[in-house]
């Protein structure tokens, strides 16, 4: 090539990788289809194949940020000072809490459980603020249950509840559920009718064949009203005034519900976070198995961060529960609104908490946040955030599925393996958690053990 | 009016950048109001209202939504610091703060 033509070619990095394959971990779909561009010499990702708009800004802000990986009350320490300090913090305390974990790989979360077993502590996760209440209906009353490439082949009725996933999980539709031609789906959405029940319009609602707006607060009614119509029952002749839902438009829903072939209910946390919360996910559960007396009807939950249905699973797979677990007496115990974070922080009984990627010094309620502010905290994440400004103890860590590998579940409970796009000089959650439990049993071991209160 | 918190696209973008950035910081203290509702309190865009509940009270900007997008008598907002404000923390033995419903009162900031 002629020299002149060669400088006028655009300076690229010539050390490029391709990752493809690589899953994003921003949501819940946990869409493992991506094809990365990733450019080495500037730790960053420049292409995002197939991602949708929230992948894209997760995988292209996600580079290495000059930050220190360890501060101890706001000043640089080695990372042996950190993880001896979390330790001590942790054995010291008498109702030590840890909270988070939903953006981590399984690998880690299993690691945390360990620590708080360890230190008769309680272990929660973000789960409690977000489908927390569809897990305690789960309990009650089961789940019909499928995973997303069954509703994906199968699913010609296609209902959310309480959700807006074009703007947070904008692939739901177009890889899981709505779009895309399945087995028994060949003209893909003109095979299935999309219903979305919510209490306002959202960008999601042109997606849809029918839009049904609720009164704020009325799911529970309008729920229970369908389940009675399911079963041939009488209803109130005021519900439309009770929960803003004329009676034909209820009787339409019926008729689709129970003639269609395979049925989906999602569930957002427009039924979970409002009035109702557990009594809404079990009214969903049960309509999903009374209509599989006339059809195959599924409810699935439509669930948030990238591994947070892996934080369900391990801590169930360690305890027994899946979330709001207390060790206490040397044995777990789950009881949400006792064990739950936003409560034992609202009640000002933990006194340290280690916050795993998780940012609740921005989302709890005021007088949680208050009480975190009171106390010793141990805080891990990629980013700087309201917690980490407010930790004795941070560490800044490697990002999941951009630098480290590891297991995540997706939202219907399917394990995927991470690969990871470029290496971190910031260690992991899972090694950091590793050192502080290696510290905590070492401590314990130099002393009498723990003993259950 | 019944404030409700929730996901938006900006949000989720933002706060990949970071929760401390002022595009985050800015997308979650912008709240919609139902246009009909921003007349009645002689609001324009851009506005400063606070947003008091029996908990805590935020100040944000409010902007217009239609009528037929968000009922008269709701606002919505990103959730955020803002909303953590007004949010109170019994969970009714769930876990879960009543995070989707909040009762708060509007008023205009002046200046």
């Amino acid at each position: 090539m002629p020299e002149a033509a060669a400088k006028a070619k655009p300076k690229e990095s010539k050390n490029i990788r391709i990752v493809k394959d690589a899953t994003c971990t921003f949501c819940g779909c946990v869409c493992d289809d991506m094809e990365l561009t990733v450019d080495l010499d500037a730790h960053r990702i420049t292409k995002a194949k197939r991602a949708c708009v929230l992948g894209r800004a997760w995988f292209y802000e996600h580079t290495l940020e000059e930050r220190p990986v360890v501060l101890i009350d706001g000043k640089e320490a080695s990372l042996d000072e950190g993880l001896d300090e979390a330790a001590r913090i942790l054995v010291d305390a008498k109702f030590p809490i840890t909270y988070g974990l939903s953006d981590c790989p399984c690998e880690a979360q299993r690691v945390a459980v360990d620590i708080m077993d360890t230190i008769n502590g309680n272990i929660d996760t973000t789960t409690s603020v977000c489908h927390g209440p569809s897990g305690m209906a789960f309990q009650g009353v089961g789940e019909s249950t499928a995973t997303l490439g069954e509703i994906k082949n199968r699913a010609d009725l296609v209902i959310y509840w309480g959700g807006n996933p074009a703007e947070s999980h904008p692939r739901h539709f177009t890889r899981y559920a709505v779009t895309p031609k399945g087995m028994f789906i060949p003209n893909g959405k003109k095979d299935r009718t999309v219903v979305l029940i919510d209490v306002r319009k959202t960008p999601s609602t042109p997606v849809a064949d029918i839009f049904v707006r609720v009164k704020p607060g009325k799911d529970f009614e309008l729920l229970w009203a369908l389940r009675a119509l399911v079963k041939g029952r009488k209803i109130s002749e005021d519900i439309e005034e009770q929960t803003g839902v004329p009676r034909e438009t209820l009787d339409d829903l019926v008729q689709r519900m129970k003639n269609c072939q395979f049925g989906v209910l999602f569930m957002g946390m427009g039924l979970t976070m409002t009035r109702g919360r557990h009594f809404n996910s079990g009214a969903v559960y049960s309509l999903a198995s009374d209509l599989n007396e006339f059809t195959h009807f599924v409810a699935k939950p439509v669930r948030g961060h990238g591994n947070v249905t892996g934080a369900d699973n391990v801590v169930a797979w360690q305890t027994g529960y899946p979330f709001g677990v207390n060790f206490n007496r040397g044995y777990p115990r789950f009881n949400p609104g006792e064990f739950t974070t936003s409560d034992v922080l609202a009640r000002g009984e933990a006194d340290a908490a280690m916050i795993v990627a998780s940012d609740p010094a921005s989302n709890f309620p005021k007088k949680a946040i208050e009480h975190l502010e009171k106390i010793p905290v141990i805080s891990m994440d990629v980013k700087e955030t309201h917690t980490t400004r407010l930790s004795r103890v941070r560490f800044a860590v490697a990002t999941y599925g951009i630098n480290t590998g590891g297991t995540v579940y997706r939202m219907d409970d399917v394990p995927i393996s991470l690969r990871p796009a470029f290496d971190s000089p910031f260690p992991t959650d899972q090694e950091i958690l590793e050192g502080i439990r290696k510290r905590v049993k070492k401590i314990l071991s130099g002393s009498k053990a723990r003993v259950a209160a | 009016m019944i404030l409700v918190p929730g996901r938006s696209q900006k949000q989720g973008t933002s706060l990949n950048k970071g929760k401390l950035k002022d595009e985050y910081l800015a997308v979650t203290t912008t709240a919609e109001l139902n246009e009909q509702d921003m007349r009645r309190l002689k609001l324009s865009n851009g506005d400063k209202i606070r947003l008091k509940s029996d908990v805590g009270q935020a100040v944000v900007t409010c902007t217009g939504k239609k009528e037929e997008d968000l009922p008269s008598g709701m606002i919505f907002i990103p959730y955020g610091p803002s909303s953590s404000q007004l949010m109170g923390s019994d969970t009714a033995a769930s876990g879960m703060p009543m995070s989707k419903h909040m009762q708060v009162e509007v008023t205009k900031v002046k200046g």
